[in-house]
């Protein structure tokens, strides 16, 4: 936790003379450990020189920030119309299904942290859905179980899968 | 001359498997000893024969797609007859690229580089034509910038497409020590990619024409506000800033002009609502994405209470165009007052999705049968969303409304950002209606009564009419809280919620359960 805390003093330090500095200490935390510790808002709070309610208040508006560590790795399915139009909710019920977790929630190997997206800019080859930083176009249900059962190595490389 | 294999390294054509197509491919190429290497350029925005392979020879440049990886054999065979002279003879060819019918028949001025190289490569922009805008905005003053744009008509491309010149006249015109130029490209409707493929394929556009606001209004910083849903653009952005300030076209004294421009990228954090101009100012500034109330306009009191232009990435380009090739020329294309080009994105249930740059005044059929060729499921087509998810649903008797902003404010829809999403006969019109209230419900900001309590309030009120309890009383309620939405809340969020829920009451009521057994 001392590491922890000395790497977001770190950040405070770099980010609270960047005007709007806030968004991007807050990605910066999120980038370094995965999350942002509830135990980190009183000082973000003291070197940006607002209240933690202020604080508290930017982290909980976005829906990126989250506050409690997350799977190795975040899988968002895209909801957005488009991807609907070509069947998503039948792959988002899938995907709850076969994960046996609900939206937000960790598979209990600590594996995948499901997560709704609202668009990914991909809704030409519809329906996507991203798995850390990559996006995957046209998936299906069997492209879906695919995709997560590459993920037994933390962090594999994308592989080549075009069929 | 080496020939030059192109395969793009864009979002939509790395998630069909670019990356791997094109490791493997320069393998085979270097197994095979072929005079050819691979490139990696941006999309043309034919995403739906993503990949897809181009191939540059001195006398031509012809394109094969969709490429999966096990057809690179035989699509080397046909590059190797074609390099011999040969005629090709494969099912993936698709002929000379610029003749390929869905490329053809648009016109596009602001995605005229996008796809044909590097986008990265400052050379190959500049031997395109670019920074040409740049260097006339250099020689004039900033009225004389604001006249062009002015003239050109160019409205904002982002949706509520707002007379860019008179913006950037207020920002003029409105004193102040600093000002700010942002970009908008938080592109969060659904069905739209056009900021994103020109942010992926041609960066220095947007960097130009964020440059040449800056030149206008006297302001020496730039913000681009993406979405971090867009983590290869983000990318792409970063290296392209990098470059073009080591070349001296961004920081201090650019192009010896003895004027400033920095520019940096701001990634935005998962709400939609950021959007909206003002919330996107407030998360600029570090605080949480909550909607101004308007006056006072951005153009006084903007990003940090000062003076700012807020422009999306199409309306930013745009004006690089603009500015190189005359604001005559741009204001040539188009109908009433809609001028220039715009970039309409085909997405959802569609054949042949992709970006489609055209005049203002194609109808919405002709965009959706003729470059759309029906749907992917190969079904009739219900239902199209234009705009995003704030836009109408509209059956085919709206078909043949003409791609204007004052037309389709006639049939209470909108062009917005320009996406259309295409539904088949299978769709649930009341579970899209649904979904349009359970999406504010989400995104709302919460600034707004209406808009925050409202939307939960329409989730259930929608639940009851499908369920048959009290329907009619129910329905009259539902139009009620829809009216108070559109009347009570600041920003389109809101306030435009109610669009696509009653045009699916109003054209697709048996969804609802409504006279269900009448005969349409």
């Amino acid at each position: 936790m001392n590491a922890k805390n000395n790497n977001v003093d770190q950040l405070i330090e770099q980010y609270k003379t960047l005007p709007g500095g806030l968004l991007p200490l807050l990605h910066a935390i999120k980038h370094a450990l995965g999350y942002i510790p509830e135990s980190t808002v009183g000082s973000i709070a003291k070197g940006f020189n607002l209240s933690r309610a202020e604080v508290h208040g930017v982290i909980s508006f976005y829906h990126d920030f989250n506050t409690q560590p997350v799977g190795h790795h975040r899988v968002q399915i895209c909801r957005a119309e488009a991807c609907q139009s070509m069947g998503s909710r039948q792959i988002e019920s899938h995907a709850k299904q076969s994960l046996g977790i609900e939206y937000g929630e960790t598979t209990s190997d600590g594996m995948v942290t499901l997560e709704p997206v609202y668009c990914l800019g991909n809704c030409a080859c519809s329906p996507s859905i991203r798995i850390n930083d990559d996006i995957y176009a046209r998936v299906d249900k069997s492209r879906f179980d695919q995709l997560i059962s590459e993920l037994n190595m933390p962090e594999l490389d994308k592989v080549e899968t075009s069929s | 001359m080496t020939a030059q294999v192109f395969i793009p390294k864009d979002t939509t054509a790395v998630a069909l498997g670019a990356d791997g197509l094109a490791l493997k491919m320069a393998q085979n190429i270097e197994s095979r000893s072929l005079d050819a290497e691979v490139q990696r350029n941006g999309s043309r925005g034919m995403f739906w024969l993503e990949p897809m392979v181009e191939v540059k020879t001195e006398s031509s440049r012809i394109a094969f797609g969709p490429v999966n990886a096990s057809d690179i054999e035989s699509v080397l065979d046909a590059i190797d007859d074609h390099l011999a002279g040969k005629s090709i003879d494969h099912s993936l060819y698709l002929g000379e690229v610029e003749k390929i019918d869905y490329l053809a028949k648009q016109q596009r001025l602001t995605f005229k580089r996008a796809g044909v190289g590097d986008p990265i490569c400052l050379s190959q922009y500049q031997g395109l034509s670019g920074f040409k805008g740049l260097a006339k905005a250099i020689s004039m003053t900033g009225q004389e910038i604001v006249d062009e744009i002015k003239n050109s008509g160019l409205r904002g491309r982002g949706g509520a497409a707002f007379p860019a010149g008179i913006k950037w006249q207020t920002v003029l015109d409105t004193p102040g020590e600093q000002k700010y130029i942002v970009c908008n490209a938080d592109e969060g409707d659904s069905g739209t990619f056009a900021d994103r493929l020109l942010m992926e394929s041609d960066p220095y556009q947007l960097i130009e024409g964020m440059t040449i606001a800056g030149l206008a209004v006297g302001a020496n910083q730039g913000y681009i506000y993406l979405r971090s849903e867009y983590p290869f653009a983000h990318k792409i952005l970063n290296d392209a800033i990098k470059r073009a300030t080591e070349a001296g076209f961004l920081g201090s004294n650019i192009c010896e002009s003895g004027k400033d421009f920095f520019l940096e990228v701001r990634l935005g954090a998962g709400a939609y609502i950021c959007g909206e101009e003002t919330s996107l100012l407030e998360s600029l500034e570090g605080k949480r994405g909550m909607v101004r109330a308007k006056p006072p306009l951005p153009a006084i009191e903007g990003l940090f209470g000062k003076p700012t232009v807020v422009n999306n990435v199409l309306t930013l380009g745009a004006a690089a165009t603009i500015l190189e090739q005359g604001s005559d020329s741009y204001k040539d294309f188009g109908m009433g007052r809609s001028r220039g080009t715009l970039a309409v994105q085909l997405a959802g249930n569609v054949k042949q999705g992709g970006l489609i740059e055209l005049a203002f005044g194609t109808t919405l059929r002709e965009v959706v049968e003729g470059f759309g060729c029906g749907t992917h499921s190969g079904r009739p087509v219900r239902a199209i969303q234009m705009g995003g998810p704030l836009g109408a649903f509209l059956p085919e008797s709206q078909w043949d409304t003409p791609l204007d902003y004052e037309s389709f404010a006639e049939i209470k829809a909108m062009i917005g950002h320009g996406g259309i999403v295409v539904f088949d006969d299978t769709a649930d019109m009341a579970a899209q209606a649904r979904f349009a209230m359970e999406f504010c419900v989400v995104e709302s900001c919460g600034k707004c009564t209406p808009c925050r309590i409202g939307a939960t309030r329409g989730v259930e009120v929608i639940d009851r009419i499908v369920g048959d309890q009290d329907r009619d009383n129910n329905l009259i309620l539902l139009h009620e809280l829809c009216d108070t939405m559109e009347l009570g809340s600041l920003c389109a969020m809101g306030g435009m919620t109610p669009f696509p829920v009653r045009s699916a009451l109003t054209y697709f009521e048996e969804d609802f359960g409504i006279n269900s057994r009448r005969d349409h």
